[in-house]
């Protein structure tokens, strides 16, 4: 099993509501920030050389017109492979 | 003639169509589930408002996928009349049957009120009963509201008329104090090119009875009468 990460965010330039709430609740705590953009994280598992990401991307998971994707390739267990809930 | 009213896993304002439709109108109204995949012998089709699929990922994205959206693609291509209200807008530019993208409110609350929108392109079949500049009172429910599109496409719609509905105050002044979400130049409703696809994030379906404050909304319903009885 291959797992791909993907990171979901805005595209600079798109007004980002949520990155400046957060933004604002972190200055309130008194953190120096400059800037925040939220985004969403997704964990996929692919049989191996299966599926376009990249495809997936541009057609569904991200929203082409708004939003920006980074793709990462690693080995790392996906965070709910094995199940640990009490 | 006969419509459509499509329900998805968490639409919540398909009841309320099907009521207008049919009680108020006294139109044959075909409820469609989102596995059918033929919308053959319908006139006309309403995706309603809601919450499809708990607006996971983007709100309407998921939707958008559902297999009745062929065969709402397919309708949309012959030039039936294809209304998205609030969530069915979203799954409408998810869908790319419309232009542009519907993002988080401005400031972030879900808004529930009333507002005033102004008529700006009466040359959809839904708008064809009103004059452009006519101002409609409807309630608008939605956290992903603010219509955006590239500058390019900004531009482009507003030079094809496909600018169908823009808020404004009550005496049709577009006004920023009259923008709930802060929609790119105040938007709040576009139509495909052909202008049989029309999105628009304020609910006509909760504005057409007297008891609920406005019937102004039904205007938006009994255009299509006129467009397909002009049609035949």
């Amino acid at each position: 099993m291959r797992t791909v990460r993907v990171v979901i965010t805005l595209k600079p330039g798109v007004l980002d509501a949520p990155g400046q709430a957060i933004r604002q609740g972190l200055r309130a705590l008194g953190f120096a920030v400059d800037e925040v953009r939220a985004g969403k994280y997704l964990e996929l598992a692919l049989p191996h050389g299966a599926g376009d990401v990249e495809e997936m991307c541009a057609r569904f998971l991200a929203n082409p017109l708004i939003e920006t994707w980074r793709i990462e390739e690693g080995e790392r267990q996906m965070a709910t492979a094995g199940g640990t809930a009490e | 003639m006969i419509w459509g009213v499509v329900t998805f896993p968490g639409s919540n304002c398909d009841r309320d169509c099907v009521h207008v439709l049919r009680h108020v109108l006294a139109q044959d109204v075909r409820e469609v589930w989102h596995e059918e995949r033929s919308l053959s012998g319908l006139d006309a089709v309403v995706l309603p408002g809601g919450f499809s699929y708990g607006d996971y990922l983007r709100a309407g994205a998921i939707a958008a996928t559902a297999p009745v959206m062929d065969a709402v693609r397919t309708a949309a291509g012959r030039g039936v009349p294809v209304l998205g209200i609030c969530n069915g807008f979203q799954i409408l530019t998810e869908a790319g049957l419309l232009p542009g993208t519907l993002l988080r409110n401005r400031h972030l609350r879900f808004i529930c009120r009333d507002v005033s929108v102004r008529v700006e392109s009466a040359r959809t079949p839904f708008t064809q009963r009103l004059d452009n500049g006519a101002v409609l009172r409807m309630p608008i429910a939605h956290a992903e509201g603010r219509y955006t599109a590239s500058p390019d496409v900004l531009r482009l719609l507003e030079s094809k008329r496909q600018v169908v509905f823009r808020y404004c105050d009550p005496d049709g002044q577009v006004l920023p104090a009259a923008n709930p979400n802060g929609a790119a130049r105040a938007i709040a409703g576009v139509c495909n090119r052909a202008g049989n696809v029309v999105g628009l994030m304020p609910h006509p379906e909760r504005s057409a009875e007297g008891p609920l404050g406005s019937t102004d909304g039904r205007q938006i319903f009994e255009s299509v009468l006129l467009a397909i009885a002009g049609v035949r």
